[in-house]
Formats: structure tokens, C-alpha cells, sequence
């Protein structure tokens, strides 16, 4: 528990929620003042609850909190930002429910970053407000692994540190970036990355989110970007992630 | 080194696994019994040990039932609609359903719901043997009755989405202010939804 305070005022954006206790839920929340903070919210599992409405996870809430014995305690709560089409929608669902992972994962309790909660809060509301989900998420994972310092070397090779050139090239999550093909050839953890995927990689990572969206992206080139950030997401992880999964659980059984 | 006997230390760590009893409860609750007639441990070892080997599952919709009974009390009740299944978490949803001696159709536990964070998806749930009942054809409603939580909508746009070639009506239940509730601490979600589903007066 960071801060010596007895109470806190923090705006807060709830990542994921689990049972504890009797009716109460343990809340992991990304605050824009502290960070990464985790809160107990009492009886929000009663159906009279008064916060329960405002706790629910991708919610952007105000919140009071005090100190217990060992974790924060929720004495208020109300919702900025309900995020509403977010839970109508089972692919949303699973979006949301990425972007919230990812954070959760790749933080720890450890102070505020500010950009990174503006990151979350923005992204969320571009997934709520209906933006293209490939563009949305490509964008949140390459800004979030920039503000993290796991900034990915798009432009020079990380073996040699030559110029990157316009041809196939590879790619190394252990290296850190791209490799030029005459080192790519010996490195057997880098994968090969097409010249175009790695355009549009670059196109994400040096401009601004509405330059980004206007790239027209094949599909194929599509899926080889988000197969080559999740690899790379993963090494630095070191463990799997949940959502990709279920959103292909979810994708594949669509019965049409 | 520990200075009581084993048997007092067992019991004690038995308890302690227990969901909300710590260390001083699960001392408390072993001297209790320590101290308290023979009669109360030996009704309470036999109900424990009769609590696994007395039950299991419906196989129809999982509720739990009597150890060697196939079907449950409900899905044998010729009283009991079958062509309305009421879809629930756990199976103490039953017991408040049932509590409320309104409705009259059958069950179909889920014993979860979808997690996308915790990585649990459908094949986790007994979600299949539902599409199947459905599919049998008796079937004419199908009620969403999970919690109203991010994870039960998800649960229930996904039964949704895997009936939605079937013909049978597929509902939710209702959300919206709860008795007693004052409407100054509403959420947007719960207010939004009372007054889309708001009622006549006087019909």
C-alpha cells in the first residue's frame, strides 16, 4: 500500500474483479494518481449494493478510499465513464478484456504513471465508441510497451545496427526488434516479418493515433502484425496471456 | 515443535482451508469441539463425510442431488414445465429462484461463468449439454438468468450467440432498481436499463 494517507482520493479505471469473502469483491484498479492499487469493496455482491454498479471491471469511476488493515477499502464510488457498449458485445468484451490484461500484467504495484492511465482511459473509450478493434489495439500495444520501456527497434537491426532496408526481414522478441536478413539467417529465435507488416508496424509505432487508423491494412498483413506483437508481448511476459484465447473460443463457435 | 498433540493440530489445519476462518477461528472451532460432548464431533464428522458421498450431479441440468439418482427432483416433476429452462450460475441460484415459489420451469446450472481475465471459457462450462437440451426440441424459452456482472453478460450474449439459429425465445431477466434501493445511488447502467424497461401503471 503505497501513501501514508488514511484516506484517498483517486480516479480509477477497474481492471478485474474476484469474489472475497461473504459478498465482497477484491478489485484491481489502475488509479491516475498511484497506479496499480488494489481495493476491497464490501457488499458489493448484495443486490442492494449502493457502489456495486459503479465497480464493474472496464468502469472509469471516482472513488474514496481508506486505509484497512492490509488493503484499501472502497467507501465510494461513482462512475465517470460507464463505457457502456463495452458489455453489450462479446467481441468488445473480449477487446476491453485484453487491453485490461495486458496493463494488469505487464504492472505492479509501484506509483502512477499518468500517460499510461490516459493510454487506458482513451483506448477504452475508443473500443466503447466503435473504432476499428485491429487499429485500437495494435496502437494501445505499442504505446503501452513504449511508456513501459519495452520500446520494440523497428528501424535499425538490432544485431548489426545497420539501417533497416525495404525487404523481408526478421524478427527477435529476444533481441528486442527487427534483425536485417543476413543476421535474421542465424538467429533461430527471430521469425521472418514481410516488408509490408513491418511498414505498418513502423507507421503505428512513429505516428499519431488518427494517422494510424487511416492506413488500409490487408488482411493478411493484419494477422501477421498481431501474431508478431504477440509474440512478442509474450516473451516479456513470460506467460501466456487469457484473452487471445477466449476471443478465439468466442470467434470460431460463431455459428453463421 | 509443536506442543499439542496431533490430533488437535490436524483439525486446526483442516479448518484453516476453509474459506474465511484463519488460524485464531480454526483454534477457536478445534477447542470448541475438544471440550464440547462426543455427540456434536460425531454428527458433524458423519454430515461431512455424507456430504461427498451422498450427492452428485443431475444429469440433465447439474443441479446437485442425491448420490444414484440420475435426475434431479425438479427435472422428474411432472409439475415442472420442461419447456422452459431457467439458466443459472451456481447452484444456489436455484435455491433463491425456488425461494421466490414463483416460477415454474426447470434448471440448467452452469457451475461458473465466463472469465476472459481468468481464461475461462465455454468448454469450462456446461454449456454444451444445454445447447443439446435445447436442441432436443421440447424446449420453447430459454431464460438468462446469470448474474448481471460483466462476466454473466458475457456468459449470457454467448448462449445467446449459440442459440441464435434455434427457434426458441431467448430472455434475460430484468435489470433495473432494487427494492429499497435509492435512486440518488444508482449506477448509469441500472438507471438506463429501468427506464428502457419501464412498466405502465394501472394495466
Amino acid at each position: 500500500m503505497p501513501s501514508s494517507e488514511r484516506t484517498l482520493r483517486v480516479e480509477a479505471i477497474v481492471l478485474r474483479h474476484n469474489d472475497w469473502g461473504e459478498a465482497d469483491r477484491l478489485l484491481t484498479l489502475y488509479t491516475r494518481e498511484e497506479g496499480k492499487l488494489r481495493a476491497i469493496a464490501k457488499g458489493v455482491r448484495r443486490l442492494r449494493s449502493r457502489k456495486a454498479g459503479h465497480l464493474e471491471p472496464f468502469t472509469r469511476v471516482k472513488l474514496m478510499l481508506a486505509r484497512g488493515r492490509d488493503l484499501w477499502i472502497v467507501t465510494q464510488a461513482e462512475t465517470l465513464a460507464a463505457y457502456l457498449s463495452l458489455r453489450d458485445d462479446l467481441e468488445r468484451i473480449a477487446h476491453a478484456s485484453y487491453v485490461v490484461e495486458l496493463l494488469d500484467r505487464f504492472t505492479y504495484e509501484e506509483g502512477g504513471n499518468r500517460a499510461l492511465f490516459d493510454l487506458l482511459a482513451v483506448t477504452l473509450q475508443r473500443l466503447n465508441e466503435g473504432h476499428p478493434s485491429f487499429t485500437v489495439l495494435r496502437y494501445y500495444e505499442l504505446r503501452l510497451l513504449d511508456l513501459l520501456g519495452f520500446r520494440p527497434e523497428l528501424f535499425r537491426c538490432v544485431g548489426c545496427g545497420e539501417e533497416i532496408q525495404p525487404v523481408d526481414q526478421f524478427f527477435s522478441p529476444l533481441l528486442g526488434g527487427v534483425l536485417c536478413p543476413r543476421c535474421g539467417g542465424q538467429d533461430t529465435s527471430a521469425r521472418p516479418v514481410s516488408v509490408n507488416a513491418l511498414r505498418f508496424l513502423r507507421h503505428f509505432q512513429r505516428s499519431s493515433y488518427a494517422e494510424a487508423g487511416r492506413a488500409v491494412i490487408p488482411l493478411p498483413v493484419q494477422q501477421e502484425m498481431e501474431t508478431r506483437m504477440q509474440d512478442y508481448l509474450t516473451y516479456y511476459l513470460e506467460r501466456g496471456l487469457n484473452t487471445p484465447g477466449f476471443l478465439r473460443a468466442v470467434r470460431r463457435r460463431n455459428p453463421d | 515443535m509443536p506442543i499439542l498433540p496431533d490430533a488437535v493440530q490436524n483439525l486446526t489445519l483442516a479448518f484453516e482451508r476453509l474459506p474465511g476462518i484463519g488460524p485464531k477461528t480454526a483454534s477457536r472451532l478445534t477447542f470448541y469441539l475438544l471440550r464440547a460432548p462426543e455427540e456434536i464431533s460425531r454428527s458433524l464428522a458423519e454430515a461431512l463425510l455424507a456430504l461427498k458421498s451422498d450427492t452428485g450431479l443431475c444429469q440433465v441440468c447439474f443441479n446437485i442431488t442425491r448420490a444414484g439418482q440420475e435426475v434431479c427432483d425438479i427435472c422428474a416433476s411432472p409439475q415442472r414445465d420442461e419447456g422452459v429452462i431457467c439458466v443459472v450460475e451456481e447452484p444456489l441460484d436455484v435455491l433463491a429462484l425456488e425461494r421466490t415459489a414463483g416460477y415454474f420451469g426447470r434448471y440448467h446450472v452452469l457451475h461458473g461463468v465466463l472469465s476472459p481475465i481468468e481464461g475461462i471459457g465455454p468448454d469450462d462450462l456446461k454449456i454444451k449439454p444445454l445447447l443439446e437440451r435445447v436442441k432436443s426440441g421440447k424446449v420453447r424459452e430459454v431464460i438468462l438468468a446469470t448474474n448481471p456482472s460483466m462476466e454473466g453478460d458475457a456468459t449470457a450474449l454467448y448462449i445467446q450467440q449459440q442459440l441464435a439459429n434455434s427457434k426458441v425465445r431467448i430472455t434475460r431477466l430484468a435489470r433495473g432498481l432494487p427494492v429499497g434501493g435509492d435512486l440518488e445511488y444508482a449506477d448509469q447502467n441500472t438507471l438506463l436499463r429501468a427506464l428502457a424497461g419501464r412498466q405502465e401503471l394501472g394495466s
